[in-house]
């Protein structure tokens, strides 16, 4: 019952998304421009690891452009309004939105990370898990804290002061699993992050949408 | 409170023998765990409101944040006058106790960038409280993160053996702790009762209308 509605909550966001074409695209195209300034932001010399810390800036800051349009939907048109109303768990809405927010990410990331790798430096198994990993904590805690500033005003100013405290563990991760010869232990930091902070936000998704 | 403050003051001045520098140690390591503590209040009485609906704890809840913030910024201020005098630079990336205290510090500080933003009411409340209790929840996240990525020579004033400081010192150490907890929680009060006030007198202001 509680998976019926985060599966069908999760499937509006990505039909609404595939008939409007308009996050999708911004993050892709935002994404391959942030590297391709990269490229002349790194000056004659730099090593590999300069490539790393930069493919993290540009993560984070896609996955930002992302949220800031997550819950633009359901504030126009009163549509989260209604979710509240209706007779669910209120926690399924922000999994539904997580979930979606994150099919996104990722399929901005296929298509950036191959590009990353072609242009600057190559990306291991502990690198894409690291990636993969990072994803979901950005999305869970970016999802809340996008709900929260969504009630208010200058939106779009507000998230990212509230996502990138939240975000230097997981870049602290996503580098440290991309460079470090112990990978694991960084790999092993980001799962915490994730459990820790999902099941935060699952829980606390209630008192932030309800009066 | 005064006098507590002014008896610190004295008796650091009083028993210092390791050079100038180390003084200020008395006053910066009360304030960050003062500017911790508040932290933690403000997250406490955040899951208060949470638990039990009663609005008076949003307030309480800001109060506390609002003094950890000001401890915060202190902390980073005489830390870093400290960091100059003795290690001879005013900031270190590879010190892990800074770094996590300077990652709470903005975590906090967009909380009022949050707090503004939100119209007053019960929406206000609850995000609030939801995002205080992240920042607690984000202090030994944090510090795993930090301390897989740095080493640590921030000097270990508290280890397992005990405190190493000698016996004057430590004396002198908890008057000043002692002094610092009491200055906060004097300002604590005074900007609690100050903002009921105005609270009040903006509910007068509105039945009279």
């Amino acid at each position: 019952m509680y998976l019926a509605d985060v599966a069908a909550l999760t499937r509006k966001d990505l039909r609404v998304e595939l008939r409007a074409r308009d996050t999708l695209p911004a993050m892709l195209l935002f994404v391959v421009s942030t590297l391709v300034v990269f490229h002349f932001a790194l000056p004659e010399g730099t090593g590999d690891a300069a490539a790393y810390g930069l493919l993290w800036v540009a993560i984070v800051f896609t996955a930002l452009l992302g949220l800031a349009r997550a819950w633009v939907p359901e504030h126009e048109h009163g549509v989260l309004d209604g979710l509240v109303l209706a007779p669910s768990d209120r926690s399924a809405i922000w999994l539904g939105k997580t979930l979606a927010t994150l099919a996104f990410l990722v399929a901005a990331q296929t298509v950036a990370l191959p590009l990353f790798v072609l242009f600057f430096a190559p990306l291991d198994a502990t690198a894409i898990a690291g990636v993969l990993l990072a994803d979901i904590g950005i999305c869970a805690v970016g999802s809340l804290m996008a709900a929260m500033a969504a009630a208010g005003r200058s939106r779009e100013l507000l998230l990212p002061l509230l996502v990138l405290p939240l975000a230097i563990p997981l870049v602290i991760g996503g580098v440290g699993a991309a460079v470090s010869p112990e990978a694991e232990r960084y790999l092993l930091l980001l799962a915490l992050y994730d459990g820790v902070f999902a099941v935060l936000s699952w829980a606390s998704f209630e008192y932030v949408v309800t009066e | 409170m005064g006098l507590a403050l002014v008896l610190a003051l004295i008796v650091v001045a009083e028993d210092q023998d390791q050079g100038v520098s180390q003084r200020i140690f008395y006053i910066h390591v009360p304030i960050a765990l003062t500017a911790y503590f508040c932290f933690g209040l403000g997250a406490w009485k955040a899951l208060l409101l949470l638990w039990r609906g009663e609005e008076r704890y949003d307030l309480e809840s800001y109060v506390a944040i609002h003094q950890g913030t000001i401890f915060g910024a202190l902390t980073l201020i005489t830390g870093s006058i400290w960091a100059k005098a003795s290690w001879g630079h005013w900031w270190l990336w590879s010190e892990n106790q800074l770094v996590l205290f300077l990652v709470l510090f903005l975590f906090y500080c967009a909380y009022f960038m949050l707090r503004f933003s939100l119209e007053e009411g019960s929406r206000r409340a609850r995000s609030s409280a939801v995002y205080a209790l992240f920042g607690v929840v984000l202090i030994p996240v944090s510090f795993l993160a930090i301390r897989l990525a740095e080493n640590l020579i921030h000097p270990t004033v508290f280890t397992r053996e005990g405190p190493q400081m000698s016996g004057s010192m430590f004396a002198t150490f908890c008057i000043a702790w002692a002094a610092v907890t009491l200055l906060a929680y004097v300002l604590y009060r005074v900007e609690l009762a100050g903002k009921r006030l105005d609270a009040d007198l903006r509910e007068l202001r509105e039945v009279l209308q």
